[in-house]
């Protein structure tokens, strides 16, 4: 798999700790809505940091953009969200990943979990389904410690007010007064009040870290929901 | 901890495919799965597959000055998916 080198175009603060970058990428092959790249930065002297990151646009979109969160003492993330300028040059790879992937061929109903920044491939595919003008029902459910943590806030809310898109929020740590969504973490009990029930057989994608992941499987699971139509990603850091 | 997902380009680098949709048995305990959903550790110095199961090691993949050490004796089968939308179940 080669690298290529991608203009970026466009950066924009999602929440305190989170940008995403808008790319503009010669010859860029097309991805499917899920998978993520490789980033490689390389210093002066010749030291070199790779990282993964999840594309957040959809395939139909016209730039690639990664949601990046800065990690504490991530020597990546820290220069990607707040070193990076327009017009530089950031050397990637991809598309990477047949796992975590949704197209519209597969159809649904859908059911989308999300936590903190595990929401940036599941805006892939929720943008693909708006895009594609796919008819599939979806449920988004999307965990965050505070409102001000919440990624896409504007964009989801505006995606949840369309026919057949159903987005609910959930925050774990702090809400403001008068907040209509849940207000805990994600358990059992909240599972089976966002997802169809496993007798309508949905297409499940979790992604988050690692916790959140296990919690919304194993919930599932215990559900009787079908394992096979059980996708999961796990975030977190890899050392930097 | 991580999941297989994240070895989804070393995996194209070492087998020139993408394997994280292929089926990994354990050894050990003989359950088995797509390789995305293994657990994988990438602060050592290496790269560590274990078993969601039972924790075997299933892989470890060192790489040194462009060369891989791939070890998968912890794997008794890694078959790939020729059509991987066969993988959901309909």
């Amino acid at each position: 798999m080669n690298w290529r080198v991608g203009i970026v175009v466009d950066l924009r603060a999602e929440t305190d700790r989170v940008a995403s970058i808008a790319l503009r990428l010669a010859g860029w092959p097309g991805h499917r809505a899920g998978q993520h790249v490789d980033v490689r930065l390389t210093a002066e002297d010749g030291y070199q940091a790779q990282r993964s990151y999840s594309i957040a646009s959809a395939p139909d979109d016209a730039e690639l953009v990664l949601t990046v969160e800065r990690i504490e003492d991530g020597e990546v993330s820290s220069y990607l969200v707040d070193e990076l300028r327009p017009d530089d040059e950031l050397e990637l790879r991809g598309p990477i990943g047949g796992y975590f992937v949704w197209e519209q061929s597969l159809g649904g109903p859908l059911v989308l979990l999300a936590g903190g920044s595990g929401i940036a491939p599941l805006r892939a595919m929720l943008r693909h389904r708006l895009r594609s003008g796919s008819a599939v029902p979806v449920r988004l459910l999307y965990s965050a410690r505070s409102q001000s943590e919440l990624i896409y806030r504007d964009e989801l809310a505006d995606a949840g007010r369309r026919g057949g898109v159903d987005v609910r929020f959930t925050l774990t740590r702090e809400r403001p007064d008068g907040w209509q969504g849940y207000d805990r973490r994600i358990d059992r009990e909240l599972i089976a009040e966002v997802a169809w029930p496993p007798a309508e057989r949905p297409l499940v994608y979790i992604c988050g870290p690692t916790a959140f992941v296990e919690t919304a499987a194993d919930a599932l699971l215990a559900l009787g929901h079908d394992p096979g139509r059980i996708r999961t990603e796990r975030f977190g850091p890899t050392g930097g | 901890m991580l999941d297989g997902n994240a070895i989804a380009g070393l995996t194209v680098d070492i087998f020139g495919v993408d394997m994280t949709v292929a089926v990994a048995t354990c050894a050990r305990c003989g359950s088995h799965g797509p390789l995305a959903e293994t657990a994988v550790y990438m602060r050592g110095p290496g790269v560590v597959v274990r078993c969601r199961h039972c924790d075997a090691v299933l892989a470890v993949v060192v790489e040194r000055r462009g060369v891989y050490c791939v070890d998968l004796s912890g794997l008794s089968a890694l078959e790939a998916v020729t059509d991987e939308e066969s993988r959901i179940s309909t």
